[in-house]
């Protein structure tokens, strides 16, 4: 038989004595923990989607003509109308500035095609420099074919949207009737989550000559430098003549400051998540304390000092609340996916990768912030706990 | 004075509470002297003092006035009161206690519920075998039982161990067969003798069991907190 017990082994045995009041104790923490790392998940993941996508852009920085759009989206909303061009002498400005390590022009066209949808439809054409734009978009894959044979050629490359709306292969052909102009299929790409998929890209040269816009882009991607100074070439940019710059850190930081408004949100509904565990789990453990009144009373007649009872109790709390903290983060792994679901819902704008990444340290983080908590919450219960004394106890049983 | 074998001496032990305006004096004026290996019982109608008397006697409770002195150790005096971790010393070094409820959790087997103590202090650097308590207590065959699967005489047999754990001077059991039937009170009663006989142990036992207390070398009578014969 045993010849000694630890207050631990007695703290972790008197969690058995109402298993369904533990349990449902140690669900509340692991909602609370769940809630938690989903959280810190989401603010670590968003960011690093939205990183993501504005890499895949490119470039970091897009220089347009003063006023016209440079989202296909916006110029689709304009219904193709209200393009600005720029020359293209302006590349020789652009490259003089020594952060930039490379640009790629680009012309977009809206065109009205008759037989989209019902009533027709716009398409978005754009002129891509074939030397330049697939060195910058190194990650845009071919389900079919690929890049154009010739940076001339009457070819084009489809969005993986573009190719499933106009029912394309590789080798059949596009018609622009209003010009009369027929482009073979070379390519199709696969989904990228980006306006990229709805794009039918074509070689600027090509398309400049069949809009009659030669010498003109509409837009100029930037590539700078690692570590170069944007904000500084931003400026310098802005004070050449009739151009707008399209800063892709002030897009993250417009989206960023729409998302905060909706961190703010969750992270208060987490606040208060986290202070019901904690009343929870005081309720639950200060309950337990009053039920054992007399036990309690009988160890300290037994010898135990006040500091031993109040780390039995404590104890208690601390295993409550690692049990939840580890079950909270099982959820938060095993779910991450339906998390990243409902965010989406929930948010205007959301970046195409992984919304909510969790991950071990993110998991260590949220174990010590639930066990931390715990260890507070604990401190009264254990306290009363360790104030009863044992006459208390005796007479409470009359004589 | 108290001699080599005096194992504790109580000097005018007065006991006053206050209920609203009320005093109610609990304890009046007891004087008495235990000897070691002695076994005394006090009797007395319910509300004679019986429990607190024993409670002061066995420093879960300070008096309100008197002295008390454990050996050659003067506990509580005129001018000297003690604080709760300094009686909790005491009574780890010399008390084991018993009570009418058992008290036993309900989650540990009786092995676990008899080693209790020793989460909290062990007494000497040759611990008592709880093995061998369990089988002088006839409960050999119980050690992984849970308390609820035990009869209620067990249930006091198995406090009495864990009461015995960790080798007390003085054991003080207050109505220690309250919540038994006959047969079963005297069973504990022939446990207390044995334990007083066989071991020299000094026993203080509270009860309104006439028959039980007849056990004891000693009776003391108490009616309204004073000592009555």
């Amino acid at each position: 038989m045993k010849s000694k017990i630890s207050i631990y082994e007695i703290a972790y045995k008197n969690l058995l004595r109402k298993k369904t009041r533990t349990l449902l104790t140690i669900l509340g923490i692991g909602l609370s923990a769940w809630v938690l790392t989903s959280l810190f998940g989401f603010n670590q993941g968003y960011e690093s989607a939205l990183n993501k996508d504005i890499d895949n852009m490119g470039f970091q920085v897009l220089l347009t003509a003063k006023g016209c759009p440079y989202e296909a989206a916006t110029l689709m909303l304009k219904g193709g109308t209200g393009l600005r061009y720029m020359n293209e002498a302006v590349f020789a400005d652009i490259l003089k500035n020594k952060e930039v390590e490379k640009i790629t022009p680009m012309l977009m066209q809206a065109v009205f095609d008759p037989n989209k949808g019902e009533s027709g439809g716009l398409n978005a054409y754009l002129g891509i420099d074939p030397a330049t734009y697939p060195a910058m978009k190194p990650f845009l894959k071919f389900t079919q074919g690929a890049w154009f044979t010739k940076p001339q050629s009457h070819e084009a490359v489809l969005g993986y949207e573009a190719a499933e709306l106009e029912q394309r292969e590789v080798g059949d052909k596009i018609l622009i009737p209003e010009k009369n102009i027929e482009y073979t299929v070379s390519g199709i790409l696969t989904r990228s989550g980006t306006q990229d998929d709805g794009t039918i890209f074509v070689p600027i040269r090509t398309l400049q000559k069949d809009f009659k816009q030669e010498e003109k882009v509409t837009a100029v991607g930037i590539k700078v430098w690692k570590d170069a100074d944007i904000t500084g070439l931003e400026n310098k940019l802005y004070e050449l003549p009739d151009v707008q710059v399209v800063s892709m850190s002030q897009v993250k930081s417009t989206i960023m400051s729409l998302v905060s408004t909706a961190k703010v949100m969750v992270f208060s509904i987490a606040l208060i998540a986290i202070l019901i565990a904690m009343l929870g789990v005081v309720n639950t453990i200060l309950m337990s304390v009053f039920e054992r009144f007399q036990e309690i009373g009988i160890i300290k007649s037994m010898g135990a000092m006040p500091q031993d009872v109040f780390r039995m109790i404590w104890t208690e709390t601390i295993i409550l609340c690692t049990l939840g903290g580890a079950v909270g983060i099982g959820f938060s792994f095993a779910l991450a996916r339906v998390t990243d679901l409902l965010i989406r819902r929930l948010l205007p704008y959301t970046p195409t990768g992984s919304l909510v990444i969790v991950n071990g340290k993110l998991a260590l983080a949220t174990l010590g912030i639930v066990i931390v908590i715990g260890l507070l919450a604990g401190i009264y219960p254990a306290w009363r706990a360790s104030r009863v004394r044992p006459l208390e106890a005796i007479r409470s049983e009359g004589e | 004075m108290p001699t080599a074998g005096t194992a504790l001496e109580a000097k005018n032990l007065r006991k006053v509470y206050h209920r609203g305006a009320e005093q109610i004096v609990a304890v009046d004026d007891v004087s008495l002297t235990v000897q070691k290996g002695e076994f005394v019982s006090f009797i007395g109608p319910s509300g004679s003092g019986k429990t607190t008397l024993i409670n002061i006697l066995g420093c879960l409770d300070n008096a309100t006035s008197g002295s008390l002195t454990l050996g050659n150790e003067i506990l509580f005096a005129a001018d000297k009161r003690m604080s709760e971790s300094e009686l909790t010393r005491i009574r780890r070094r010399v008390f084991g206690y018993i009570f009418q409820k058992f008290y036993l959790v309900p989650t540990l087997t009786v092995g676990e519920n008899v080693v209790l103590p020793f989460a909290f202090y062990q007494k000497s650097a040759d611990p008592t075998d709880p093995a061998e308590i369990l089988r002088f207590l006839g409960l050999d065959k119980r050690i992984d039982h849970r308390p609820a699967e035990l009869s209620g005489g067990e249930m006091q047999r198995v406090a009495i161990a864990r009461a015995l754990i960790n080798k007390p001077e003085i054991l003080l059991a207050d109505e220690p067969t309250g919540n038994l039937d006959s047969k079963r009170s005297e069973e504990i009663g022939e446990v207390l003798r044995s334990l007083n006989k066989r071991e020299g142990l000094t026993i203080l036992l509270v009860t309104h069991n006439p028959r039980l207390a007849a056990i004891a070398e000693r009776t003391i009578t108490l009616i309204d907190g004073r000592i009555a014969g």
